[in-house]
């Protein structure tokens, strides 16, 4: 078997609260380094919360409040002298929907970077070209990176949105059902750019699609109701789940 | 068989919503038409050549006994000169407004006077001819404005310099002030905090511009003369910040709504890259709505240039021909506000006046034009990309 990984991420008896009503209930799981993790479960059973409270992106919602622990790198995320903006440059994340800004292509993939310090122009162009490479959309943009980004295909906007993740160079990507908008085409492209990535990236994936968690995670986990059923290597849960829901729900059975 | 996609039902009531719905958006179409075609008539009688037109009715209306019409304000200017030779008393006069007999009914244009004011009629009218005859262009671009001397000076450039100055003064008030409101309250403010402000900005927009101008007239114009230490209290820069009073409610309330449409994911995207809300606001949240908050200027300055009770009450009103933000103005708007009330129908000062709301329309059109054809694209260009 492959060598036991690092833990980077580690949630420790973490309960989510929107307003009066409670999203997540006890989570407790450990995160490997450079791994792909997958979460699955039916609508709402909370693995899209869990995932947006690694890098606290719940926060912008009003009302929501927190209990328990959600370790980064042995750090409290939710610790009162955390900054939050430190925090999201090291965990990047991927949406759901491509949301490219209304910019260029290049300035939407610069935009990070550029923030907080001057970067040379060469540097920008070089960090536009590797970031585009990783997430193997350069061949198809080279020619027209200041072109609107608008103008790109869905698959292309999605891809632009992981380059832009990556170009901050964060620890962590996060990725929220990178897939369920594009078809299966761009779907495979970016699952390739997935099994790429994990070499650098540790990478938390929330997906509704049950082969895809099978073909490229090497962890999964099932939440159902805001638990976690159960998290174990892909393999285990496809093939021996341990828990009669996680069997149901895999083999099609409800949800 | 009979067509199974025919309607069984005839939507009577539909129908009727519908075409009301047409009729009345026709119409609205139509009376702002007409204002247009009927401003433009009135201001081309300054660049016709007078004519001497018979009117039809004279004998009837002037009747001591003719019915009594209400005042019709504005109603056939046209024909408002006529000769009167030949009627009783009064050779070379003009008679005003035959329907009213009310209204003076005479009015010499080369004395100026009314009726009330004579009781001789000159026999000769060519006798007080004014002295010096001013050709119309050039009068117009004189930088006097001196409607009712004894040669009427309609010299306009003071005006338009006037409304230049204020307005540029109150959009660069009111355009950041507007537009840092409208960030704030969209993107910074708790919502308890959002929920005060917004409505009570948004009530400014429909404050009286005449308590505004009293406001200014009051208590602006006394802090500006403590600071300025200026021995009159009205200028430009009073009246500017009067009219960014009016802008900023404008400017806020369009540009908020601008802001606040934009999606909320690139507010997320933007924040989970790792930049901070003022970051998002200025370099993601501003761009996406480059248009919106341009045209929310747009209308600040079309608001600005067209109020007129606090460009006459604040600006102090007089038309100087000086660029000084520290001189008094005199807007085309504030001029058109307070002398269409006396001027003479039909005369060359009622002319100019039309002629000057004329260069309003033509003015905020133009604005409009440049903007749609020209600026918006290369702003869009500028901040979203091709």
């Amino acid at each position: 078997m492959a060598k036991e990984h690092t833990v980077k991420i580690e949630a420790h008896d973490f309960n989510f609260h929107y307003g009066a009503k409670q999203a997540l209930f006890n989570i407790n799981l450990s995160i490997p380094e450079r791994r792909v993790t997958a979460f699955i479960g039916p609508s709402g059973c909370g693995k899209s919360t869990f995932l947006r409270s690694i890098n606290r992106m719940n926060d912008l919602i009003d009302g929501t409040r927190v209990e328990g622990h959600m370790v980064v790198d042995g750090t409290d995320v939710y610790d009162k002298d955390v900054d939050v903006v430190t925090l999201r440059r090291r965990i990047g994340m991927v949406f759901q929907k491509s949301i490219p800004f209304p910019k260029s292509i290049f300035e939407n993939i610069t935009y990070g970077l550029t923030l907080n310090k001057k970067v040379s122009k060469s540097d920008l162009e070089e960090v536009v070209e590797t970031s585009l490479r990783k997430s193997a959309l350069w061949e198809e943009v080279k020619d027209r990176l200041h072109n609107s980004a608008l103008s790109l295909s869905g698959g292309q906007q999605q891809r632009l949105c992981i380059a832009r993740a990556v170009a901050i160079n964060p620890e962590i990507l996060l990725m929220d059902e990178p897939c369920s908008a594009l078809d299966p085409i761009s779907t495979g492209k970016v699952e390739e750019l997935i099994a790429e990535l994990k070499d650098t990236y540790t990478i938390v994936l929330v997906t509704h699609n049950m082969q895809q968690a099978g073909r490229i995670s090497d962890q999964t986990g099932f939440f159902l109701m805001g638990s976690l059923i159960e998290f174990d290597r892909t393999r285990t849960i496809f093939t021996s789940p341990a828990m009669k829901e996680t069997e149901d729900y895999i083999t099609g059975r409800f949800g | 068989m009979s067509n199974p996609f025919r309607s069984k039902h005839t939507h009577w009531g539909e129908w009727i919503a519908e075409w009301s719905i047409r009729l009345v958006a026709s119409a609205s179409i139509v009376v702002i038409f007409l204002i247009f075609v009927f401003v433009f008539r009135e201001a081309s009688s300054l660049f016709i050549p007078k004519k001497f037109v018979e009117a039809p009715s004279l004998s009837a209306t002037s009747s001591p006994n003719a019915e009594m019409v209400p005042e019709t304000y504005g109603e056939e200017p046209a024909v408002a000169e006529t000769p009167t030779s030949g009627e009783e008393g009064a050779p070379g006069q003009f008679i005003y407004s035959p329907k009213n007999p009310h209204y003076p009914e005479i009015y010499n244009p080369d004395t100026g006077l009314l009726p009330a004011d004579i009781d001789v009629v000159p026999a000769d009218p060519e006798a007080e001819a004014p002295p010096v005859q001013i050709g119309l262009t050039e009068n117009l671009t004189s930088n006097v404005w001196q409607p009712v001397g004894e040669v009427p000076k309609f010299g306009i450039i003071p005006l338009l310099i006037g409304t230049a100055k204020t307005t540029i003064i109150a959009i660069l008030i009111g355009a950041p002030l507007g537009i840092l409101a409208a960030l704030y309250v969209a993107f910074f403010a708790k919502r308890w905090v959002r929920e005060i402000v917004k409505p009570a900005i948004e009530l400014l927009a429909g404050f009286p511009s005449v308590v505004i101008g009293f406001f200014c007239l009051v208590t602006v114009a006394s802090f500006v003369q403590d600071i300025t230490g200026l021995p009159y209290r009205l200028n430009a820069i009073v009246g500017g910040i009067g009219l960014s009073l009016a802008v900023i409610p404008i400017v806020f309330s369009i540009a908020e709504d601008a802001l606040s449409s934009v999606p909320k994911s690139l507010h997320e995207a933007s924040l989970a890259l790792g930049s901070t809300e003022w970051q998002t606001a200025y370099r993601v949240m501003l761009p996406a709505a480059a248009p919106g908050v341009f045209a929310a200027v747009l209308l600040g300055v079309g608001r600005a240039f067209g109020e007129t009770m606090i460009a006459i009450m604040a600006t102090g009103n007089a038309p100087l021909s000086s660029w000084s933000p520290f001189e008094p103005a005199r807007t085309v708007a504030a001029t058109i506000g307070s002398e269409m009330g006396e001027v003479v129908w039909g005369s060359e000062h009622y002319g100019v006046l039309f002629f000057l709301g004329v260069l309003l329309f033509v003015v905020s059109f133009g604005l409009n034009a440049i903007t749609e054809l020209y600026v918006k694209k290369r702003f869009i260009k500028r901040f979203q990309g091709q």
